[in-house]
Parts: C-alpha cells; structure tokens; sequence
C-alpha cells in the first residue's frame, strides 16, 4: 500500500473539519496565501509559477508548427501535458505516468479547451496544413496539495504572457522574435476549484495532509462568458459519494468563489 | 422553442435499452447493456488472490476496473491497447461502482471488472457502469444497491438526456455539454460527475434531477435483467 494518512490524523482531521477550524487557522473554504510570479524560463514563449502556500508549480507555453487535426482542420491545437517530478515529493517516481499525473493535464486541458480562453481559430498559418500547436507543460515544484487548481491557475498566468513567435523566409520558428500576443480571449479564463469532502466536511484548497485524509473530491473549472459564470468541466473521484444538497451547495459556492479568487489574480496579471 | 432531436426522441426520452445478464460463462458475473447504438459488455473474475502480493489489503478487498474500446467499436479504427482517456475512465468507472459494493470479508483479494465497448454511439462509459454493476451483482458480490449512469446534455440552452453521438458533435449557440452522471439507484448519492461544455451553476441542479428520472428507468431495466437470469 502507498503511504497513507494515520486513523489518528484522519479523526482528528475529521472532529476539526465539523467545527469548521483546520491546523493552519484557515476557514473551511479558504485559500491559502496565492502568489504568482512570470518568466520562469525566456526561451518559453510564456511562463508562470504559482505558489499556494508551500504548493509551488510551474507552467511554460511553448509553441510549435504542426498540421491541424482532422476533426478541426481551421484551428490551432492545443496539448496539455504534465510530469510530477520526483523533485517535488517524496512519493514521486520516475517512470510512466500514475493516474494523479494523467489526470491533472487531462483536467486542466478541458477547462481551457472548453472555456474557448485561446482563440484557436486565430492560430491557423495555412488553412488546413499548418497551424500552431499550443502545448502547455505543467511541472510542481513542490506539491503540498491541490495540484489541480494550482496547475489551472499557473496555465492561464502563462497564456496570458504568451507571444507567437515569428515565422521566417523558409516557413520556420523564428523562437528569436516574438512578435504578437497569443490570441486569448479578453474575458474568459477558467479557475478549477476542487472541492474535498471528509466526513461531512467540505473544504477547499487542502494541504497534501488534508488531501490525503479526504474520502471525495469534485474538481470544477469555471470560467466568466458572456457575463455569466459557466461551468467547463468537472470531475469527481475517489470512492465516497457527493449527496445532491452537497453538489447543490457547491453550484450556490461557485460563482462567488470564482470572483473572489478572479480579483486576487488580477493583480498578479 | 426547444430544439428537435434527430433521432426524434423527446428531449427526456432514454435510446431503448437493452440489458442481458450472463453473456459470458467463463466469468463469475457478466452483462450487456445497450443505449441505443452504444453496446457495452463486462465481466467480473473474483474475488481472487491479488497479485502483486504489496498490494494486498488485509482490511478489505478491492475493485479493480478496467475499461476500453474495441478497435473497430468506432468509425476510425482505436489502436488496441490502453490510452489516457480509456485510464480515465476505468478509474472514474472504479469510483462509480467502488462505494455500493461492499468487500471487507474478502480481505487481500481483487473484484476484476472488464469493461469493453463492442459498438460506440456516445455514453459508452455510462453504458460500461450500467453493465458493471449488473454483472457485479449477477457474480454475487455483496452489494448495497445498483449503480445506474446516464449521460444528460445541453445543447446550446436546451436539456437532453441520453445524448448521442450526433448531438455530442452539435454546434451553435452555447454548443454542447456533455454530463455523464452515475447514482446509487433510489438515493440521492451521486457517484460519477463528469463534464466538459458551458453550463450554468444553475443549470447543473436541473441536470442532476433530470438524471435522476432517467436511472429510475435504468434501474428498472437492470432489475429485469437481473430477474431473468435468475428464473
């Protein structure tokens, strides 16, 4: 079995979580401290490095030419990808993917592929042959938790630096000049918000300590479109149920949440 | 005015269903649920000894789910073998099915589910739960309940339930959401939430009672699957 959260913490974890208080002091629903800092390496074409509390990943959009899809021959692509380093956790691993890191990108590609944020109709070079791929690498640097929400919010920090580079004479990346902004839209980019559930505790942005202890998480991306808050994604996992008043409790949650971490990230944007 | 379904079904109408309990006589359960044009089948071998011995549990046993397509269950031929989004969806099916099922006198052993898609039309992950679930039962695991999943769209403002795959491929307006859901039938415990689309907070607290509607159906089917196999 892997490392697991003693009985004695889950408990405790548990008999706090109902009187609403948590070991650092937050409210059930409260973030930890957000920072966001960009450039984290100049040959990408945007880049972003987000800490959530000691929760550090970081994000790099790099572009490349390619052919489009066959489903979407007048768009750009776009490929989300992560690696959960050993660096960053001693229950990291070399080797091929465990589920944890096959979710997150899956997760943080459909709240940004169906918030339409990039404009990938904008990213076409030659009508159905060349277009640009956007691929976004998603590494934590050290993961005490919430990964999920932290990689969102450290994707859309890069896009929203990110420039295309140039083309040059022979049809290819000129990475030395970058010319124009990456086309994304001005009003919409998601946030993910995982919701976790211990007992009958809902809590938001958990420690890897509070994570682990959890029986059931929802993991929501919303995102701001046409004035409204719209729901792009979502995924529940582990073995323990939501109820209908908890899911119904969350749609009531969300848009307020939505803004109030919205406001925060502006003024790192 | 609400949108006309191609299939002309009314916007709550579920494809017919078709349920079959005991396909496959080398398992100890096994079923086939079908939602229209989507046709899953599955199997369940155990409880048996769980190989590699460290990860055994000695407090229980457990669910070990694993979902694919056919090669030739889709218009362009999937490459045989495990992609991303098929090891999404067999541990999505795994937390779908993991909390009816009830394995704690089955210490250090693995419940194996097969879950393959013989004919793909969308909602074949739902298609695959409803089929797992029967064949868990069907093979005499201790079950609290059936888990019944159903996959509830909006397409642009309008609601539809069971959609298809012409309509997982609509355009215009809002465009398409799609919501797989899964339940312990009769209660309001949900098991399986997934979604990719544009859809209102508000919009979700609907979908969630239009789900529930349409498993009390599937419920039923499943139950006179399960009878019939019995007599």
């Amino acid at each position: 079995m892997a490392m697991s959260t003693s009985n004695l913490t889950i408990e405790t974890l548990n008999k706090m979580f109902a009187e609403g208080k948590r070991f650092d002091g937050r409210g059930l629903l409260d973030h930890r401290k957000l920072e966001v800092s960009f450039e984290v390496s100049n040959k990408a074409e945007g880049s972003a490095r987000v800490k959530l509390g000691k929760t550090e990943v970081v994000a790099g959009v790099k572009l490349a030419l390619g052919t489009p899809y066959p489903d979407s021959p007048d768009k750009g692509n776009l490929v989300v990808s992560s690696d959960f380093l050993p660096l960053a956790s001693p229950r990291f691993e070399l080797g091929p993917p465990k589920f944890d890191a096959i979710e997150l990108p899956r997760l943080v590609d459909r709240a940004i592929r169906e918030s339409h944020m990039i404009e990938l109709d904008k990213l076409v070079v030659t009508p159905k042959e060349k277009v640009w791929t956007v691929y976004i690498d998603l590494y934590p640097i050290n993961d005490d938790g919430n990964l999920i929400d932290a990689a969102t919010i450290a994707a859309i920090a890069a896009l929203k630096t990110a420039k295309v580079p140039g083309i040059d004479k022979d049809g290819l990346v000129d990475y030395d000049t970058h010319k124009v902004a990456l086309p994304i839209s001005k009003e919409t980019a998601p946030i993910s918000f995982t919701f976790f559930k211990l007992g009958n505790s809902i809590i938001l942005d958990p420690t890897r300590e509070e994570e682990e202890a959890c029986e059931a998480k929802v993991v929501w991306g919303i995102s701001k479109w046409n004035k409204q808050h719209m729901i792009n994604s979502c995924q529940k996992g582990k073995r323990t149920v939501f109820t209908r008043a908890e899911l119904e409790k969350m749609m009531d949650l969300l848009p307020e949440k939505f803004d109030e971490l919205n406001d925060k990230l502006k003024k790192f944007l | 005015m609400a949108i006309k379904r191609e299939s002309g079904r009314s916007l709550t109408e579920i494809r017919p269903m078709m349920a079959k309990v005991g396909v496959i006589p080398n398992a100890d359960g096994s079923a086939i649920f079908a939602f229209g044009d989507t046709v899953a089948i599955a199997a369940v071998y155990g409880p048996r000894q769980l190989h590699p011995q460290h990860m055994q549990d000695p407090s229980t046993g457990i669910l070990r789910c694993n979902y694919d397509l056919l090669s030739f269950s889709v218009s362009d031929r999937k490459k045989p073998g495990p992609s991303r989004r098929s090891q999404e969806i067999s541990k999505v099916t795994e937390w779908a099915l993991s909390p009816v099922v009830d394995l704690e006198g089955f210490p250090n052993t693995v419940i194996d589910v097969q879950i393959y898609i013989l004919q793909a039309d969308a909602g074949t992950r739902t298609a695959g739960i409803n089929a797992a679930s029967l064949a868990l039962a069907h093979a005499g695991i201790p079950m609290k309940n059936l888990v019944c999943s159903i996959s509830v769209g909006k397409l642009d403002k309008d609601l539809v339930v069971d959609v298809d795959k012409a309509e997982e491929d609509f355009k215009g307006g809002e465009g398409p959401t799609d919501f797989p859901i899964a339940k312990i039938a009769n209660t309001d415990e949900y098991t399986l939430l997934q979604l990719d689309g544009k859809i209102q907070p508000e919009v979700v607290k609907k979908i969630l009672k239009l789900a529930d509607k349409a498993c009390e159906e599937i419920y039923e089917v499943q139950k006179k699957a399960l009878k019939e196999v019995v007599q």
